[in-house]
């Protein structure tokens, strides 16, 4: 006969206490790697601890955080959106031509490409494709529209759009605001909506959720189609800042968006996700840069620094994982 | 049992993988507040059935009838509606949600302000129900807890009721990860929601489980029901009998010329986990058991012998080449992709080196060579490892490590789900190459075969407890090294 | 006969062939049959440099699923710079030149893998920071500085015997190699057994490690060859010489019948996918449409055809 079953469980409580203690410094890893770059700007530059500074400094905080939490969403579900910042760069065209002059036509166009997200979601769902291979086709995609659509820089904001961008806000700068509200807007969405739990879950163990009776392709366009969203609002408020657009405004959004979510405490695989640690590390990055030039670094290793920051900040989630786990 | 229409009745259920014949025309009808203990060997069917019944899994055929009411578009979330739960072996729970949020999956129904509030509350109540001081934060991380809070979890999430009702609930190994005490609060309240009127298919190994907490006995053998009645009229015996795991008995071989206590020596190795001074040995031309409950650390010894090979540490030693013989096929052992004989020859590139270039003739030779000794029935070797049946894949990776210049193989329970004609084939292979000089770890959860071992050694939680020799060899030893409490760590060899 | 014809057409190669026939006969349908010869010629020079990158790509994703070097751009334009810089414009050290090309991608390569073994993150982002990190390297050691080929050098590499440059010749030669490596030698059936299963290759005694460091240096070599390669057909070393070979990597790999999910190269695949590509891209030139029509194009390509390859590969 087969004998199986009945294996004790293996629970010791120094692992329960050193798991905990591996959640609470990661938990802080985001919070404390904004503090030290904040402290170090201070140091470097005290002026710019100010209401003008952060205003200056933050300047392009908003549109970074948006793309970082729709890439979020994206990674959220086990996926990487490679396309983002040249999505971003298309949005951008479109508002800077389209939702300029024909608002209606503007927004049709991008309601469609929020749909266009939904829709590549249900795709690399239902064909179980790898999503790195088809949003890199999507990066050339929107990247090709773009250049169709604005072939040399141009194009003017919405004069609305400017004036909500350019707002000031009393005593707190207003892109530490609207960071606040988008941290705050995904949280409540994914992490306090009954159906973001089914959300995340589809990321944590999509047989489950499924076997749970719930469709796993429709989580995954809500996902995409999430990032659609963020990915909108993130050209919208890029070209509010700018005032006109460029096809290539947005490439660098894609490794921001990637870094920021990491940064952020989010994971690749899983379904492990903050969209409030996400906007810190968007914070952080932006910052970030304006910490390289008050330190005088030279242009040419700034790209550098961007994969330095991610380097460090993967390694030091290597260490936490490792305290207090021996394995 | 009572005379009610049944909660669910399946009918003429038959469901095929490829050539296997997992359920072969199954009728089972559950009345409400019965609790049915489901049993066989492995590849009875058990599995198969229950995913058929939770609407994971679509049969081939099959008539399904909820409370009399036969369902055409039978699926999982129908199933959930009508009240079908089902606790599977491998955990369903989302690792990165709360305990809250988990029991929030399984109830479309909680939504809207405060339903944080009322899934704790629901799940945390239920937990309370079942398994009092259970010690578990609803606002937990799953992932954080450790694999025992999550089975209890589990359990106590099936239990739970918001709108829809509550019919049947299937458990399948629910124990696994239970220590005795919580395992007795559960089937406590197995019979509390039993009296209460919840139907209940409980899948168990432990026999005594089943005779102490089911209504009604069903085994099943090869994808069919062979005997079922009340519980009454079975004993352990019975129910062995009526698995089929007394017919086998007659194989035990011929005692060999076993002991050679000069023979040099390959192995020695101590499980990270022993407490004591105890430890594997295995000597030129051995062929070695490891037995106990499965998970209980035979793997892992297998896997540090594995990685040990050649080399000496504080651990032990090994003093040959190893290959090993994986269980878990799909996972351990096949390259999907690959030909048989490509299959075969991934142990053994280095021997196929003529120069810098692997020769395919040297390949074609061994694979030739194992097909006709091991007998793999296909046409053509350099056929998709994938066209064999999966007792024909199983022989390719026998032939992988025997094949290979390993002078000790490893095998992980390696018979899992193979036909007996198979298995028959590779014992003579194990006697024949043990008798040249070969020496076998043989992790098996199949008692039979460790009388093909010439010492067993028994595992619980990680380490050795029991070393027996083949002349003391009977499942009761075994039984009773595996279960044995503080009092009998008897060493029986 | 027939048996073989329905074998040949399951080939997944083949339809990348046919698909660069077609895009061809299109382009000279356009042009009245001008320049026919003219086009195939640069069209296979070309690809060769496509097929080259392509190979690297193909090791790497050949590895199994995630596994994908995106430094590789970066790995080009600095390797460029690097063989340029060596060889000073002097014909004797070209040798040289190639050796630190080669050596500065190996560099690249061990980087990578490190990357991905000690943070234990997934390759594309290592690969991703990484060609973050070599683009500012290549800045500040190439800065301005548009060093000249040595004169013999650039003309070998873009030479031509009747119509067929050299260059197209050593890489079909040097593919040919490929496909032994991949199919007759321990490192590439190890290289397949880890990308399908890398569990079972480590049990089979595959030192799966090992082979991963081994497969990311050799990408980042065949990067930096063919970095020193392009500067000297393009006349001269620039750090974006190799931007485009991004997507026309992966591009050339998924359309040529490589298994995106690992464990199956295709080398003669490789190359239709190539002359494919490099042939529609020379179709929307000569038809003079934009840059943006080009990019479109490109990506809509690869979406459609790992939509209709499908992703699913592997057996559970």
């Amino acid at each position: 006969m087969t004998i199986t079953a009945l294996a004790p469980a293996p629970a010791t409580q120094a692992g329960a206490a050193s798991a905990a203690l591996r959640r609470a410094l990661r938990k802080a890893l985001p919070g404390l790697s904004l503090a030290i770059i904040v402290g170090a700007i201070w140091a470097i530059n005290p002026r710019a601890i100010s209401y003008f500074g952060f205003t200056l400094m933050l300047n392009l905080a908003v549109p970074v955080a948006l793309a970082t939490v729709g890439q979020m969403c994206v990674m959220a579900v086990n996926d990487l959106d490679l396309s983002i910042g040249t999505f971003v760069g298309f949005v951008g065209c479109v508002t800077a031509t389209f939702l300029n002059e024909e608002p209606w036509l503007g927004t049709l166009i991008l309601l469609g490409c929020i749909l266009a997200y939904a829709v590549l979601g249900a795709l690399i769902h239902l064909r179980r494709l790898p999503s790195i291979v088809v949003t890199l086709g999507m990066f050339f995609v929107w990247q090709g529209l773009a250049i169709l659509l604005l072939p040399r820089p141009g194009g003017h904001a919405p004069a609305w759009l400017h004036a909500l961008m350019s707002l000031k806000t009393p005593i707190v700068p207003f892109p530490i605001l609207a960071a606040l509200a988008i941290g705050l807007v995904g949280h409540v969405g994914l992490m306090r909506t009954s159906y973001g739990a089914v959300l995340r879950g589809a990321g944590g163990n999509p047989v489950a959720v499924e076997r749970a009776g719930w469709s796993l392709l429709k989580a995954k366009m809500a996902m995409f189609g999430l990032a659609g969203v963020c990915g909108v609002l993130s050209g919208l408020a890029l070209i509010g800042l700018t005032t006109s657009a460029d096809a290539n405004l947005g490439n660098g959004y894609t490794l921001l968006s990637i870094a920021g979510t990491i940064l952020g405490g989010g994971e690749f695989v899983g379904g492990r996700i903050s969209p409030i640690g996400a906007v810190i590390g968007a914070l952080t990055l932006t910052l970030a840069g304006s910490l390289l030039n008050f330190m005088h670094i030279s242009p040419d290793w700034q790209v550098a620094a961007q994969g330095v920051i991610l380097i460090v900040v993967l390694a030091a989630r290597v260490l936490i994982n490792r305290t207090g786990a021996p394995r | 049992m009572s005379s009610s229409p049944s909660v669910i009745a399946i009918a003429g259920a038959a469901k095929s993988f490829g050539a296997v014949k997992a359920l072969g025309g199954v009728d089972l009808a559950m009345s409400a507040g019965e609790c049915v203990g489901l049993i066989g060997h492995n590849g009875a069917g058990k599995s198969t059935l229950m995913h058929v019944l939770a609407g994971t899994l679509a049969p081939d055929t099959a008539t399904i009838a909820v409370g009399g009411a036969p369902q055409a578009a039978y699926g999982v979330g129908l199933a959930h509606r009508l009240g079908i739960r089902c606790v599977f072996q491998e955990l369903s729970l989302c690792p990165n949600l709360t305990v809250a949020e988990n029991a929030r999956v399984l109830h479309a129904s909680l939504t809207g302000i405060g339903w944080r509030r009322r899934a704790a509350r629901l799940i945390g109540a239920k937990l309370d129900e079942i398994f009092p001081r259970h010690g578990i934060a609803t606002d937990a991380i799953v992932g954080d807890l450790p694999i025992g809070k999550r089975q209890m979890i589990e359990i106590a999430r099936a239990f739970t009721v918001t709108t829809d009702p509550l019919r049947l609930v299937i458990l399948d190994e629910p124990t696994s990860s239970l220590d005795a005490h919580t395992a007795e609060q559960l089937f406590a309240y197995l019979r509390r929601a039993v009296a209460a009127g919840v139907s209940c298919i409980l899948i168990s190994h432990l026999l005594g489980e089943i005779l102490g907490t089911a209504d009604r006995v069903v085994v099943m053998r090869d994808g069919r029901i062979v005997t079922q009645g009340p519980t009454i009229g079975f004993d352990r015996s019975k129910l062995i009998v009526a698995m089929g795991g007394a017919e086998a008995h007659d194989a035990v071989p011929a005692a060999s010329a076993s002991p050679r206590s000069d023979a040099p020596l390959l192995v020695r190795f101590r499980p990270a986990r022993q407490g004591d001074g105890r430890e594997l040995v295995a000597r030129e031309g051995e062929v070695i058991g490891l037995a106990g409950l499965a998970g209980h650390g035979q793997t892992d010894l297998i896997i540090g012998v594995f990685d040990l090979a050649g080399r000496r540490s504080a651990q032990g030693e090994v003093n040959a080449p190893v290959a090993l013989v994986a269980g878990d096929r799909q996972s351990d052992g096949i390259f999907p992709l690959w030909s048989i004989a490509e299959n075969i020859g991934a142990r053994s590139l280095a021997k196929f080196r003529r120069g810098p270039l692997l020769s395919s003739a040297a390949e074609d030779e061994l694979a030739a060579r194992w097909k006709a000794r091991i007998g793999i029935r296909t046409p053509d070797m350099r056929n998709p490892i994938l066209s064999l049946s999966g007792g024909n894949q199983q022989k390719a990776l026998f032939a992988r490590a025997l094949g290979s210049d390993a002078r000790i193989v490893l095998m992980d329970d390696p018979m899992r789900g193979v036909d007996i004609g198979t298995k028959l084939d590779v014992y003579d292979l194990i006697r024949e190459e043990a008798k040249a000089g070969r020496t076998f770890l043989w992790y098996t959860t199949e008692m039979d075969e460790l009388s093909h071992c010439d010492r067993t050694y028994v595992f619980r939680d990680g380490a050795i407890v029991a070393e027996i020799g083949r002349d003391a060899l009977s499942e009761d030893s075994i039984i009773a090294a595996s279960f044995a409490d503080e009092t009998s760590a008897a060493d029986v060899a | 006969m027939s048996r073989l014809g329905t074998k040949l057409l399951a080939q997944p190669w083949l339809w990348s062939f046919l698909g660069a026939i077609a895009v061809w006969i299109a382009a000279i349908v356009y042009t009245g049959g001008v320049g026919a010869g003219g086009m195939v010629s640069a069209t296979v020079a070309l690809a060769a440099f496509s097929a080259l990158v392509g190979t690297a790509q193909m090791f790497v994703i050949t590895l199994g699923p995630g596994n994908v070097d995106l430094s590789l751009p970066a790995n080009i334009g600095l390797a460029s710079a690097v063989a340029m810089k060596l060889m000073d414009g002097n014909d004797a050290l070209v040798a040289y030149g190639l050796a630190g090309a080669v050596g500065s991608g190996v560099a690249i390569g061990v980087a990578n893998y490190l990357l991905i073994r000690l943070l234990r993150i997934p390759p594309i982002i290592a690969t991703l920071s990484a060609s973050f990190v070599i683009q500012s390297v290549g800045i500040s050691y190439g800065r301005g500085l548009q060093i000249k080929p040595p004169p013999g050098f650039a003309e070998a590499t873009s030479a031509a015997v009747a119509g067929v440059s050299l260059i197209a010749v050593a890489v079909a030669l040097f593919s040919l190699v490929t496909g032994v490596v991949l199919h007759r030698t321990v490192f590439g059936r190890s290289v397949a057994a880890i990308g399908q299963n890398p569990r079972a290759a480590r049990l089979a005694g595959i030192p799966v490690e090992r082979i991963r460091l081994m497969t990311y240096a050799l990408a980042g070599a065949l990067g930096g060859l063919a970095g020193a390669l392009l500067a000297g057909y393009f006349r001269g070393s620039s750090l974006d010489i190799g931007n485009e070979y991004l997507l026309t990597s992966i591009a050339v790999v998924v359309i040529g019948g490589t298994a995106v999910t690992g464990g199956k190269a295709n080398v003669t695949g490789l190359w239709g996918a190539s002359l494919f590509l490099v042939m529609l891209l020379t179709m929307l030139n000569t038809y003079g449409v934009s840059a943006g029509v080009r990019l479109l194009v490109t990506g809509l390509v690869i979406i459609g055809v790992i939509v209709a390859a499908g992703g699913e590969k592997t057996a559970r």
